[in-house]
């Protein structure tokens, strides 16, 4: 079974509206019309796959495979060719195995602990709130610990999304040691018999080696108080950033194991194209995405769904 | 800040580097290759279109004289062609001299609006402005915290009413504050937004019409992708605002939106932010940040750096005893107090040309710095005046009392005496390599 199952598909493609306009609506509009296809039309669709931050290399490679299968110029039909970058898109997304945390493995190791980290301003916080609230529908005892210390009122905000949530929330004092919060916060989720912890870290930018460090210490730490913690370390990417994504998730990497991606801000704009990315590289498992400002708009990532939505 | 980028224009750069003379089959691969890195490095795709449509037809169009190499051309070529691209001269925020000064902050999530409204604000306050920081972000919970809380550290008044859910009241009653307490500055802090939400665009549209603005700015994430630009245009068209604030630029070699932004909605970029100190804010230099990503260094942010935290007089008195050859360790300790406040040591290296790629991956530690400092804290006042007085007994005593190993402790004295050495040679040609020892050195 699993955890997290928040999957709401009209949600999905109403926050997706924008990229689905920008992404597949352009492509449509660019093709039609066109008797045959020629290398200046491809052209102007790699200019729509690279704006949409697909990527230089995966939007050269999507037209490069296009140009391919469809050899002849009597092949380059505008279906044809709208049906092939479709079905090249499809492929990045559906080739990305998809890890979910199950419940059992919640009973097997309990708390089961959840460490949250990022650049400045991706949406941790807001996320954690949101993550709270789903697991707690799970009918799970959820725990937060406020381990970012360090921005002005990061605890007041992540208090006030554990309010909303209706979680209990280990708060911080400004200056503190975010390890040895995360120490009593896993403590206390023993103490009660919490199902899941949930700790938030302050935003670092990941070329800053000591705050990267400082995470690698809470790792440690908390691994003093249960021995297999973090079982979860989820990377929170702002679905705004570009090519630096993928930097984020490289070098967030080399510091402590992230075991997913959750990729917020999705709604709105026209920016689900780094996905697709994320997805060709095929390192880490995207997770979770926000695509709405409630807090039931966090919802489960699933690459069918996920085409399907822009598609549609 | 933008190594990746510049160290990957070197690379292209170098392909051309050496050959006889320009033409449009030696160019075109180089000019390939820097289209695929500006497009890396997120920048807008018609922008980069356009950027190397005019380098290649400029490039073409000009004599290689005798005495240059074909690759010197083309850098040249190029670094006029950003600078021109991220809007030639820089532009001074407009600051009124008599009455007062509105200064209104917009953007995106998670675009770092309410740090840099505080930055801004300690910015002013050292050029003699009287700030008020007004809270209108009624929306994200704590935020009207997180900017009282920055207002302390910065001694900033920070205007705010208590469950108030109306920002436009908020921003308008915080001019009126101003006015009756006889500050000069009002620096507004709004909610971030999406330009596609309507009702809170227009929210922030009716601020802007109700205190009218001396400058509307819009705050901007560094690490944007191609959608900066469309969320640039869409801001300009329904806010106007009258300059750009890049901030997390300390994030990572990515720095394209830089170089679209400007391009594509015609408005000047006055500030970059960079770094978590409150204190990590400067103009933003077109020039030079092109030759900056040309691997010529960014010498001059580092002396204006330097200049607004080294104290004139004390800096003058610390040329003075240089030069006669007087310093002692109770002027290192300042210097070293004097770095710190400037920021971290390997940022502070980025800026010299030259070393900023050899930095680049290099760990340079900043506890280092307090080690030292605890040594000479740990030196009676004569010692510090005196280092030759300096024996093996006086060493033990300061080795225990700062909690270092004695060979810490000879380490520093060591390099101290080779320090004056070379401070000899300040006065002549020594200078120069004297910043070179420096990069390489550990303290």
């Amino acid at each position: 079974m699993k955890l997290f199952k928040n999957v709401n598909f009209d949600k999905l493609k109403s926050g997706l509206n924008k990229t689905r306009d920008k992404l597949v609506n352009r492509i449509t509009e660019t093709l039609s019309g066109k008797a045959q296809i020629d290398d200046a039309t491809l052209e102007e669709i790699e200019e729509i796959l690279i704006t949409s931050d697909l990527g230089y290399d995966t939007a050269i490679d999507i037209i490069e495979k296009t140009r391919v299968t469809l050899k002849s110029d009597k092949d380059r039909s505008d279906l044809n060719v709208l049906a092939t970058i479709k079905k090249e898109l499809e492929l990045i997304l559906e080739s990305y195995a998809v890890e979910q945390t199950e419940f059992e493995l919640v009973e097997k190791y309990n708390p089961f602990v959840i460490l949250i980290v990022g650049v400045n301003g991706a949406g941790k916080t807001t996320t954690i709130g949101k993550l709270a609230r789903n697991y707690k529908n799970a009918g799970l005892k959820v725990i937060i610990g406020s381990a970012d210390t360090f921005r002005a009122a990061a605890n007041e905000q992540l208090e006030i999304w554990a309010n909303r949530a209706g979680v209990e929330i280990v708060q911080s004092v400004t200056g503190n040691d975010p390890s040895s919060v995360a120490f009593d916060t896993i403590t206390l989720a023993k103490e009660k018999g919490a199902d899941i912890v949930i700790i938030d870290t302050a935003g670092r930018l990941h070329t800053k080696n000591n705050l990267m460090n400082e995470l690698s210490k809470i790792k440690r730490v908390i691994a003093k108080v249960v021995d297999y913690a973090p079982n979860e370390t989820f990377l929170v990417v702002d679905g705004n950033t570009g090519q630096n994504a993928l930097t984020q998730a490289k070098e967030f990497g080399k510091f402590t194991d992230i075991t997913g991606l959750i990729v917020t801000k999705l709604d709105g704009t026209a920016k689900g194209g780094i996905l697709f990315q994320i997805c060709a590289e095929k390192n880490i498992p995207i997770r979770y995405i926000g695509v709405g400002e409630g807090i039931d708009d966090l919802q489960t990532f699933d690459p069918k769904n996920y085409v399907k939505a822009l598609f549609e | 800040m933008l190594e990746d980028l510049t160290a990957k224009f070197d690379r292209a750069l170098k392909k051309i580097t050496g050959q006889g003379r320009l033409t449009e089959s030696n160019i075109s691969d180089t000019l390939r290759e820097i289209r695929r890195i500006l497009l890396d490095a997120d920048v807008n795709y018609k922008v980069s279109k356009k950027f190397i449509d005019d380098v290649k037809e400029k490039a073409l169009g000009e004599e290689v004289l005798a005495s240059i190499t074909p690759g010197q051309l083309i850098t040249k070529i190029i670094y006029d062609e950003l600078t021109a691209l991220m809007g030639g001269q820089r532009t001074e925020l407009t600051l009124n001299a008599s009455g007062l000064t509105i200064l209104l902050m917009v953007g995106l999530q998670g675009s770092g609006k309410t740090t840099f409204s505080a930055k801004l604000a300690g910015y002013l306050n050292e050029r003699k402005r009287k700030v008020l920081l007004t809270a209108s972000d009624i929306y994200r919970p704590a935020a009207i915290e997180q900017l009282k809380l920055l207002g302390q550290q910065i001694n900033t008044p920070v205007f705010s009413i208590d469950d108030c859910k109306d920002a436009v009241k908020i921003a308008k009653d915080s001019v009126d504050y101003a006015k009756a307490n006889g500050l000069d500055t009002v620096i507004i802090d709004t909610a971030g937004r999406l330009h596609v939400d309507e009702e809170l665009m227009n929210e922030v549209s009716r601020i802007k019409q109700t205190v009218n603005p001396t400058e509307t700015l819009f705050v901007v994430d560094s690490m944007t992708g191609q959608d900066a630009v469309n969320s640039a245009k869409a801001f300009h068209d329904s806010i106007d605002f009258d300059g750009v604030v890049l901030t997390k630029l300390d994030g990572d070699s990515r720095g394209g939106c830089a170089l679209s932004i400007k391009a594509v909605v015609e408005v000047p970029i006055k500030f970059v932010s960079m770094g978590e100190k409150l204190e990590s804010i400067e103009i933003f230099h077109p020039d030079r940040l092109a030759s900056r990503i040309l691997g010529k260094g960014d010498i001059i942010s580092l002396v204006e750096k330097a200049q607004t935290q080294f104290d004139e007089s004390e800096a003058e008195d610390l040329e003075k005893k240089i030069l006669s050859n007087k310093f002692d360790f109770e002027d290192f300790l300042k210097q070293i107090r004097m770095i710190k406040k400037m920021g971290s040591l390997k940022s502070l290296m980025g800026m010299i040309p030259g070393i900023g790629n050899a930095v680049k991956d290099a760990e340079i530690d900043d506890k280092e710095l307090v080690r030292v400092e605890a040594i000479i804290q740990s030196m009676t006042p004569a010692e510090r005046k005196n280092p030759k007085i300096l024996n093996g007994n006086r060493r033990k005593r300061i080795a225990r009392g700062s909690g270092n190993p004695i060979q810490n402790v000879n380490r520093l004295v060591k390099q101290f005496n080779d320090m004056q050495k070379m401070m000899k040679m300040f006065k002549g040609k020594g200078g120069k390599k004297m910043m070179k020892n420096f990069g390489r050195k550990k303290f």
